[in-house]
């Protein structure tokens, strides 16, 4: 339990109405989006409103030795805002301004606050986009989302979050606040600190501004959607789109089990004995480029004996992708526990994978449907369970080992997008190896040597 | 005749909170709802947001927290069960159950609050009701003064009310609609017959068109005699029960619920006609929910709920309505009432309606289905968050330009007004049944 003294310093460091302490709220911040995690509750919920603000907390926390878990909207799903060892959880729902759109230099300077979303609405006005597109654009907070480098749909041609953070605010575990990068697309000044920081998950500092990369939005765009009936052809068709020079902004796969549940749910018109569904589409700056692609993915789909349809209108467009926003919906009314993974392999090894996760669901008994982005190699088998049947936990359980040690025999990661948080701590050895574990640690105890921050994170360590 | 039942049999959500730990379980706690939470997007503490509210109530039934902690009330509360979160959650999850069965076991262990006590022993009795309406119409002009307008008769809480009733936001800026001399039900006949009915209907007029704009309801009785429709109008007809429903007292809304099935069904008609999605969606599903566990009334629910249709479903789904050739010069925007939207799923037709009138210039806003911040009484129990709803709707009602905002729910038309009145540009507001009804009229009127 936090000391009394410590919530009436908080309370004159943020105003007392910024504090939350009584127990119903602190229930409401006990848990995030990750499926089949532990709940704790923290002591305290404390809402900054600057930087300064932040780095009086800091000091609080670390003179008191008192754990902080920096909290987005809670919508990540490694578990990374879970209050595991109680402490004080740092709500960034306050700062929330968008400080700069520079449409000059293409870049935007926000508090970590701000909801991404709201950031492109904004950029949209001027023609602009900032890309990183993860599912939950709509709630998901930009300090959240670089804290755990979010990917997305349009990840193959576009890229993650790591790619567009160009500059930040960080308040370090000693309470000091640092400044790097900036607007120049250039800068090879000291050590790449964005990229230490992005995807730290809030275990080294905590990010207090940022300062992105923006594009300009594609004017054109062309839907596909292909079924196949059988997974090669599925995975020749995504080699063949890339070998033929097309980068797809989104290439999505949807495996047999998702087809058929989806179909049951939504009854959009999918093929229920198709072995999987690719999900295409190609944009770009000049209609005719984009129509000149949109060619090429028809040709090698007909090769790969794919049967194809093209959205010729926006209604259309909107049905085709209707498919695959029903997916995580008619997944989840099958169950009451929603595991939702990432393992990620390189692209050429996708059809591979996707028979890997079928075996694997059939191994253990366990529901599997198989979506994700398959541009990138990055799938989400999704399993569904009910919750309260031990049994079952324990055989998806296992099914989760399994694919984690299957992503990484065909040379992938743990990780493509979600993070590793409390959820995948465990694996993290088997693809860093002892010696990559140490690195980890003496990063993260020359930063945060009282592992005050998000502590149970990410990397084992001692407890003070 | 009113068959007095017994207790139901089979429990429902409202009677048993267990029974909705089930709807809790389908939660994954994903975050969607932060979204479109009207309340959340307001004051952003996970508390005010479903995905919060659903792990305080999880944590009750596994007794982590205790159902009467002040803040488990206030949180309870802090809800204008909107839906929209339902529309935007892919677990589905019913939250609008949880959010309603959890207010009715805080009302079976605490009891009701003494001022709901008495307000809502009095709709429970529909002669005390509609006597004190009409005595606090004839007295209104002591607490309210009239305000000028050209369209209806407004009124703004007079200064020592206003004094008392600011905290509630009825401080002496807000303007209402004035409680009619003559209530809309003592205006209409029992039945309005037409020559050759192509259905009939009886038209549920509830309390809002029945006490503050019975001029509603004499436009929806002209556009059904326009487009031969018989209508009844039962007189023995009471309040829908969604006020006192959404307050937890279970009990007083099923009363209510089965004298209103009573009256339906004494009239022999092929439809129950609304004007107003509140009370549309409360027949359409919520007395099928209640009543789920009576024998005798639960399959009347289920007849008559399948038989509810909102003004506009009826012209444009079923009876193909006659298109207006009255002008009428005005540049509309069109707000979607949460319940009309999304508990009735009715809000192509009205604008279909509206868009059939010559003159007309639609505008769509910004968001048309966000929350105005009305929630029935939520805007005097919250003015607060209510205002800021209320602010952010009448900005993108605004940045239309619209000169009217046409609504199908009278809930919403009084907190628009105010709201236009404050911080718009003080467009008109209408239901969309006065635009119809208005351009038929101008029919027969040649313009100048």
């Amino acid at each position: 339990m936090i000391d009394k003294a410590v919530i009436e310093r908080l309370k004159e460091i943020v105003g007392t109405s910024n504090v939350l302490s009584q127990k119903v709220d602190l229930m409401t911040y006990s848990y995030d989006a990750t499926a089949d995690m532990p709940h704790e509750l923290p002591d305290v919920v404390v809402m900054p409103g600057g930087t300064e603000e932040v780095q009086s907390i800091v000091d609080l926390a670390r003179e008191n030795k008192i754990p902080i878990y920096p909290r987005g909207a809670g919508t990540n799903l490694c578990g990374g805002c879970i209050p595991l060892k109680q402490g004080m959880v740092l709500s960034f729902q306050r700062m929330n301004k968008i400080l700069d759109v520079d449409t000059e230099n293409l870049t935007a300077t926000v508090q970590p606050g701000v909801v991404i979303q709201e950031l492109n609405d904004l950029v949209a006005k001027h023609g602009l986009i900032y890309p990183p597109d993860p599912g939950t654009v709509t709630t998901a907070t930009m300090g959240g989302s670089v804290a755990e480098n979010s990917g997305g749909l349009r990840g193959l041609k576009y890229g993650v979050t790591k790619h567009y953070v160009m500059g930040m605010e960080v308040v370090l575990a000693n309470g000091k606040k640092v400044r790097f990068g900036g607007k120049t697309v250039k800068n090879v000044t000291a050590y790449d600190f964005s990229n230490l920081f992005v995807g730290s998950e809030g275990t080294l500092g905590i990010i207090t501004e940022i300062t992105s990369k923006l594009i300009p939005a594609a004017r054109h765009h062309q839907s596909m959607m292909a079924t196949f009936k059988t997974l090669e052809d599925a995975g020749n068709t995504v080699a063949g789109i890339i070998a033929a020079q097309v980068i797809p902004a989104t290439l999505e796969i949807m495996d047999n089990e998702t087809i058929r549940i989806v179909e049951n749910y939504a009854k959009v018109g999918l093929p229920d004995d198709a072995a999987a569904l690719l999900l295409i589409e190609v944009d770009g700056m000049a209609e005719s480029v984009v129509q000149q692609e949109a060619e090429a993915v028809q040709k090698v789909v007909e090769h790969n004996h794919g049967d194809l349809k093209v959205a010729t209108s926006e209604a259309e467009r909107d049905k085709l992708w209707s498919a695959r926003r029903s997916a995580l919906p008619a997944l989840a009314q099958l169950g009451s526990c929603v595991i939702i993974e990432d393992a990620t392999v390189p692209r050429s090894m996708i059809t591979k994978m996707l028979v890997a996760c079928a075996g694997i669901a059939k191994k253990h008994n366990v529901t599997i449907g198989t979506f994700g982005h398959a541009g990138d190699g990055n799938l989400h088998p999704t399993i569904i369970a009910d919750k309260n049947d031990r049994d079952e936990m324990a055989r998806v359980h296992a099914a989760v080992d399994d694919i984690f040690a299957a992503a990484l025999s065909f040379g992938g990661t743990v990780s493509g997008e979600h993070g590793i948080g409390i959820a995948k701590m465990k694996y993290l050895k088997d693809e860093l190896g002892e010696n990559g574990l140490g690195l980890m640690k003496s990063i993260k105890e020359a930063l945060d040597p009282y592992n005050i921050m998000n502590p149970g994170k990410m990397i084992p360590v001692q407890e003070v | 005749m009113a068959v007095k039942t017994k207790t139901p049999t089979k429990k429902t959500f409202f009677d048993d909170l267990e029974l909705a730990r089930k709807e809790i379980d389908r939660c994954m706690k994903c975050g969607n709802c932060m979204a479109v939470c009207p309340v959340y997007t307001s004051d952003k503490s996970e508390m005010n947001v479903a995905r919060g509210k659903i792990a305080v109530c999880e944590a009750v039934l596994d007794g982590e927290l205790d159902l009467d902690d002040p803040l488990v009330y206030k949180m309870i509360f802090n809800c204008l069960v909107c839906k929209s979160c339902m529309d935007n959650c892919p677990a589905e999850v019913n939250f609008d159950k949880i959010m309603l069965s959890m207010r009715a076991a805080l009302v079976r262990k605490k009891g009701l609050f003494w001022v709901k006590k008495i307000i809502f022993g009095m709709i429970k009795n529909q002669k005390l009701f509609n006597t004190g309406m009409k005595v606090g119409s004839s007295f209104s002009g002591l607490a309210f003064r009239d305000y000028d307008s050209d369209n209806q008769r407004l009124v703004s809480p007079r200064a020592p009310f206003a004094f008392v009733g600011r905290n509630m936001g009825l401080d002496s800026n807000r303007v209402m609609p004035g409680l009619a001399g003559k209530p809309f039900r003592d205006r209409v006949p029992d039945v309005v017959k037409v020559a050759n009915p192509t259905t009939k209907v009886a038209f549920f007029s509830g309390c809002s068109t029945n006490y503050f704009y019975p001029e509603v309801g004499m436009d929806i009785i002209e556009i059904l005699k326009e487009n031969n429709v018989e209508v009844h109008i039962p007189k023995d007809q009471n309040c829908c029960g969604l006020a006192v429903f959404a307050h937890g007292d279970v009990e007083t809304a099923r009363k209510l619920a089965r004298k209103n099935i009573d009256a339906f069904e004494r009239t022999g008609v092929d439809y129950v006609l609304v004007s107003c999605g509140s009370c549309g969606g409360c027949l359409e599903h919520d007395y099928r929910e209640l009543l789920s566990g009576d024998p005798v009334y639960g399959p009347k629910a289920e007849y008559w709920g399948a038989r509810v249709l909102e003004l506009s479903e009826l012209l444009v789904d079923v009876i193909k309505y006659r298109k207006p050739t009255g002008r009428i010069d005005a540049v509309v925007t069109y707000h979607d009432s949460c319940h009309l939207k999304k508990t009735m799923g009715v809000f192509t037709q009205p604008r279909e309606i509206i868009k059939s009138i010559p003159g007309i210039t639609f505008r769509e806003m910004s968001k048309p289905d966000a929350c105005c911040g009305s929630g029935g009484s939520y805007v005097l129990t919250h003015p607060k968050t209510g205002a800021e709803i209320g602010k952010r709707k009448i900005a993108d009602v605004n940045s239309t330009g619209a000169d009217t905002i046409a609504t199908g729910c009278p809930g919403c038309a009084m907190q628009l007004l105010d709201f236009s009145h404050r911080y718009g540009n003080d467009q008109k507001v209408v239901h969309y049944a006065s635009l119809l009804a208005e351009s038929y009229r101008r029919e027969k009127t040649p313009q100048q």
